[in-house]
């Protein structure tokens, strides 16, 4: 009983996340604009971390935590970076 | 005991983290203890102005707030995104809110509420007016959002801080 | 699914609760990213996913786990705690650069810098 409960909220959690990462990616090709792509990539990010919390509880092992905090990290970097160059790079122009 | 451990509250939160993420043992103690203390150090390298907490008790008040405003506005958003803004009536904009607020970390930990808080996006803060820059999803009074921010949160900060 | 059959109905009951909320928030948050009309009304939207949306995914791994390893474990609710900081700084930055660009290009859908005299009342349609 409790197992289908469980499975039944995790395959709704697996799905509810890709599709959240595939509306993250959709606005990362329309933009229009480059902060919104950006904005687009954090979301990103964030729900491909959560999908791997996800997927650990699934199949019950610990070790896609290190997985889904290293995206994490990554998304942080990658954005800041990102972003950063939003605010220099356009500088110049 | 200051110049060996400039951060002891740091000192002490690394080594937890160091802990919860390994396996308690004696070896990972004493390993996650000299990463600490490393990494205290260099801090002291980097911010020579350690923030001071004036009353630290009022810290719990503060998170029980600001978590059942979090879930709150979550729960606006969420209905705000699903009904399509009521139809088309949900308003954004801008709004500027002069802080009394000058204290870096306490400005930090505001950030934090305000960004974390869905419905209110940190733009700008203007260090030499104290003027900050918010937008808001909902806009219906101006009045509420300056209320929120100066008498709910800041108000507490600055109890906190200074 | 073995693992998850020995788990009792009392632990799974809001486990399962958790991790519908926080992944339904977080749906719900890129539906916004998507369907919002500017820019800065979708710097809201991704806040839904980093708050609870996160929040409620991390709590249900870490009681989830804590029952099936018989020890505590809450490394997940760390996840949480830097999320929680990370997101201000990144979505600060980004408003930020979103401003500065369109400053530069003249867009009035931005409001002038804090320095320039105008009305501190004022907002933008």
């Amino acid at each position: 009983m409790s197992g289908t409960i469980l499975a039944f909220a995790l395959g709704f959690a697996q799905i509810a996340l890709a599709l959240a990462g595939a509306l993250a990616g959709l606005r990362i090709l329309r933009g229009p604009r480059a902060q919104d792509r950006v904005l687009g990539l954090d979301t990103f990010y964030i729900t491909a971390m959560l999908l791997f919390i996800v997927t650990g509880m699934r199949s019950g092992s610990l070790f896609f935590f290190e997985a889904a905090m290293v995206i994490g990290f990554m998304g942080f970097v990658a954005t800041v970076g990102l972003a950063k160059f939003l605010i220099r790079g356009e500088v110049i122009e | 005991m200051s110049r060996l451990l400039p951060y002891p509250v740091l000192t002490f939160g690394l080594v937890l983290i160091w802990l919860i993420l390994t396996r308690f043992s004696l070896g990972h103690l004493l390993l996650g203890t000299c990463v600490a203390i490393l990494a205290s150090w260099a801090m002291g390298a980097l911010q020579p102005d350690r923030p001071s907490l004036r009353r630290a008790t009022a810290i719990p008040g503060l998170v029980g707030i600001v978590a059942w405003d979090i879930l709150r506005s979550n729960a606006a958003v969420a209905w705000l995104i699903l009904s399509g803004g009521r139809g088309g009536a949900r308003r954004s904009g801008f709004l500027r809110i002069p802080l009394r607020l000058r204290h870096p970390a306490a400005l930090a930990v505001l950030a934090i509420i305000v960004t974390a808080t869905p419905g209110t996006a940190w733009l700008e803060y203007d260090p030499e007016t104290g003027v900050l820059l918010l937008h808001v999803f909902d806009l219906v009074d101006e009045g509420d959002w300056l209320d929120l921010i100066q008498n709910r949160y800041e108000a507490r900060l600055l109890e906190i801080f200074e | 699914m073995s693992h998850l059959d020995s788990v009792p109905l009392w632990v799974a009951i809001p486990v399962a609760l958790l991790i519908v909320l926080g992944s339904g928030l977080t749906l719900l948050g890129t539906i916004g990213l998507v369907r919002l009309p500017s820019f800065y009304d979708r710097l809201h939207a991704p806040t839904l996913g980093t708050s609870w949306g996160t929040l409620g995914i991390v709590l249900a791994s870490a009681i989830l786990f804590t029952w099936l390893e018989k020890r505590l474990v809450i490394h997940e609710l760390l996840i949480g705690l830097f999320v929680m900081i990370t997101t201000p700084v990144t979505l600060m930055l980004l408003g930020r650069a979103a401003l500065h660009r369109d400053r530069i290009e003249g867009l009035d859908a931005a409001p002038p810098p804090a320095g320039a005299p105008d009305n501190p009342d004022e907002q933008l349609p």
